[in-house]
């Protein structure tokens, strides 16, 4: 282990590998990624970013109706996501995960449904165990303690990883997981993506301790601070912690050190209550710049490259976007079919009574699965 | 058969359910080692270990949470409340999350849990420990309630929760955990969710009731009836509070045309305003005379001095049965 038990929230240690021009700063972390998978990942995070561009165009056109941007934590959450195992590790998320849901395997096109308000896009397809958007923060944590104690019963290897933001952080259930989950030696990875703001709350207003990740030092979680906008340091101590909770050791909390560059949602305006400066200076740090200038400078990515990619991109999000548009609506038994495993009585009546109102929509989909 | 008590009859139910699925977990507080503070749980631990039957440390909305989180990776969690208002803090996961991931998820993760607590007054307790709010999980689409009141039921119907596919919460009245004993069956067997039961058949009237409040009832009924020879009753436990067993009340009103509804929990917006609607809207024409409650007032429960002033008695009852049978349109 390099990381976990030697790097000290209680010093505000920090994990970085990259500067934020994309130079190796510190040569001291051994890590193990290939070429091909650092372009996957950069890929990744491009099509997230360029994703909340074209989705904040269809949403001011209103064709969408509301999502929550990732943009400026692209790093840190396809470096977790594309760790992942699929179809044995979890993913607990909260709303604000886009770039994670992409690396998780999630097809765009069920993110896009789901925010044009179709729930069968928060339905992850067959073999990727992605729970949907939760909206209510904290709960995820504890029902990522959940998942991992039937991980651990019933002997599989999945490690279950949850993730929530500063303001999560003071959601008492936060803790009340982590305590649980120490209890029983869970294999869970509790993730905080500090993007600074809960909504208009700066972090200070959030908290008054030293840093996150001594939050779960009280539970007797082993917890770690990561440059989150540093795509090298996230991905080689996410490595470290699905390792460590593999073989057994319970489980681990990391801070990942960002920033939200986007508002909160689509009808937020953080010109508002965000100082100019703090935001301009922030920007220095955009993950993607820095993981761009990484790869070309090791000779794997150029100008030429990133145009084709961006276009390529643009002409993906809007086929996929088109696609969700035409294939929003469902019947109006699609909300009552849901609620129960079998429809009680009362509920059949309702669906009749309700389908004299909604003539049959025969536009029925079950996601891409 | 065997003789059983209440508490006795949840006992032997976790117990064949736990021999029966290796996937149920008892967890909650005290329930391990102890067996929890009415001994619902006892034996348990010992006959399956630890990590089948587990005290959890006092974090009521992590119960929920983690509940629903084992759930949907296949396991069948059985979760105890200690006392059902102090587990207001997993209301945030029962009403929020456990009611609605099955829809959130499209059907792809079914949260089938099982929530056990002690509910209801009349036992002398500090504050908190008497309520009966059943109505706010009844008003909560994606969950099943039920409310025991004998053990062949309490063992049937936790029996029938656990196989569910659906998360159910079961509200035990602690009033009833040692108030009398029945002949049980032994081994497996269920009681329907949904179907409510007579307790007596009758002709004039129709009480619906369930919880403690069937004793009450009963002692009433026998009493009227003894000193009305003329008049016959006809008492009905819910069991069921959703969904309730509304053909079995319907048909019955139509037969006597008079309902009567009691029950502990507060009067406004209750499970009483729910049926009499109901009624109202599907038997008008056969009433011959308006549908009454007898319940709760709507005040914060009182401590024990003050406490039969909040709850339905026999003469309360029996007041509403004589207004129910001399009403005159
Ligand atoms: C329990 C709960 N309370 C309030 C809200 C409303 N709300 C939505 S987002 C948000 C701020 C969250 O901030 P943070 O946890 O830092 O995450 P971020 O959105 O910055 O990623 C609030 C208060 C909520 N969704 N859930």
């Amino acid at each position: 282990m390099q990381f976990i038990g030697k790097y000290d929230p209680l010093k505000n240690e920090k994990i970085q590998i990259l500067d934020n021009q994309g130079n190796i700063i510190n040569n001291n972390i051994e890590f193990d990624i290939s070429d091909e998978t650092l372009i996957e990942a950069y890929k990744i995070m491009n099509l997230s970013r360029k994703q909340d561009e074209f989705q904040n165009i269809v949403q001011r056109q209103g064709r969408l109706l509301s999502f929550l941007s990732s943009s400026g934590q692209e790093a840190c959450e396809v470096a977790y996501a594309m760790s992942m195992e699929k179809g044995v590790d979890w993913l607990s998320p909260g709303y604000r995960n886009n770039a994670a849901w992409l690396a998780s395997g999630i097809p765009v096109r069920n993110i896009m449904l789901y925010w044009t308000g179709n729930e069968f896009g928060g339905q992850s397809p067959e073999g990727i165990n992605v729970l949907p958007p939760n909206i209510i923060i904290g709960s995820q944590y504890s029902q990522a303690a959940g998942l991992a104690f039937g991980e651990k019963y019933l002997n599989k290897k999945g490690v279950v990883l949850t993730t929530t933001g500063d303001g999560g952080m003071s959601e008492g259930e936060v803790y009340e997981s982590m305590n649980f989950a120490q209890l029983h030696n869970l294999p869970v990875i509790f993730i905080c993506e500090n993007n600074k703001w809960a909504i208009s709350t700066p972090y200070s207003k959030s908290t008054k301790s030293l840093n996150i990740a001594v939050k779960a030092i009280a539970s007797g979680t082993p917890s770690l601070i990561v440059d989150g906008n540093d795509f090298l340091a996230c991905y080689a101590v996410i490595q470290e912690c699905l390792k460590f909770c593999r073989e057994g050791n319970g489980p681990v909390f990391i801070e990942f050190d960002t920033y939200r560059l986007g508002a909160h949602s689509s009808s937020d305006n953080p010109d508002v209550y965000r100082p100019k400066d703090e935001f301009e200076k922030a920007k220095l740090d955009d993950p993607l710049t820095r993981m761009k200038n990484y790869l070309v400078e090791k000779g794997i990515w150029s100008k030429k490259k990133q145009e084709a990619l961006d276009s390529e991109q643009f002409e993906f999000l809007k086929t996929e976007f088109e696609w969700a548009e035409k294939n929003k609506d469902y019947p109006v038994s699609d909300v009552f079919d849901y609620i129960y495993d079998q429809k009680p009585d009362f509920l059949v009546e309702q669906l009749a009574e309700a389908k004299t109102f909604y003539p049959d929509n025969e536009n029925k989909f079950g996601g891409d699965k | 058969m065997k003789t059983l008590n209440n508490i006795k009859a949840v006992n032997e139910a976790l117990d064949i359910a736990m021999e029966k699925w290796n996937e149920v977990i008892v967890f909650g507080e005290d329930v391990g080692y102890e067996g929890g503070v009415f001994r619902a749980t006892e034996g348990l631990q010992k006959k399956y270990g630890e990590e089948r039957c587990f005290d959890a440390p006092i974090s009521e909305s992590l119960f929920i949470g983690a509940a629903i989180g084992m759930a949907m990776n296949k396991l069948k969690p059985v979760v105890e409340l200690q006392f059902l208002e102090l587990g207001m803090a997993s209301l945030q996961n029962i009403l929020g999350h456990m009611g609605r991931v099955r829809n959130r998820s499209r059907g792809k993760y079914p949260a089938p849990i099982v929530v056990r607590t002690p509910m209801g007054g009349g036992i002398r307790a500090l504050e908190l420990h008497s309520g009966a709010i059943e109505a706010v999980f009844a008003h909560t689409p994606g969950i099943k309630v039920i409310i025991p009141s004998t053990p062949y039921d309490t063992k049937g119907l936790l029996l029938a929760a656990i196989e569910s596919n659906d998360p159910v919460i079961i509200l035990e009245p602690t009033k009833l955990y040692r108030a009398f004993k029945q002949e049980v069956p032994e081994g497996y067997y269920t009681v329907p969710i949904g179907e409510a039961a007579y307790i007596f058949e009758g002709n004039d009237l129709t009480i619906v009731t369930y919880g403690s409040q069937t004793v009450d009832c009963q002692k009433a009924v026998e009493e009227y009836e003894s000193k009305n020879p003329n008049v016959t009753i006809e008492l009905i436990d819910l069991r069921t509070i959703k969904p309730w067993d509304k053909k079995m009340i319907i048909e019955s009103v139509k037969k006597t045309g008079r309902l009567l509804v009691v029950h502990e929990a507060v009067k406004s917006f209750s499970v009483s305003s729910e049926i009499i609607a109901t009624v109202n809207e599907e038997a008008f024409g056969y009433l011959k005379a308006p549908p009454m409650r007898c319940t709760g007032y709507d005040i914060v429960i009182p401590l024990e001095s003050g406490e039969t002033y909040h709850q339905p008695t026999k003469e309360k009852i029996l007041s509403k049965i004589n207004q129910l049978i001399e009403y005159e349109f």
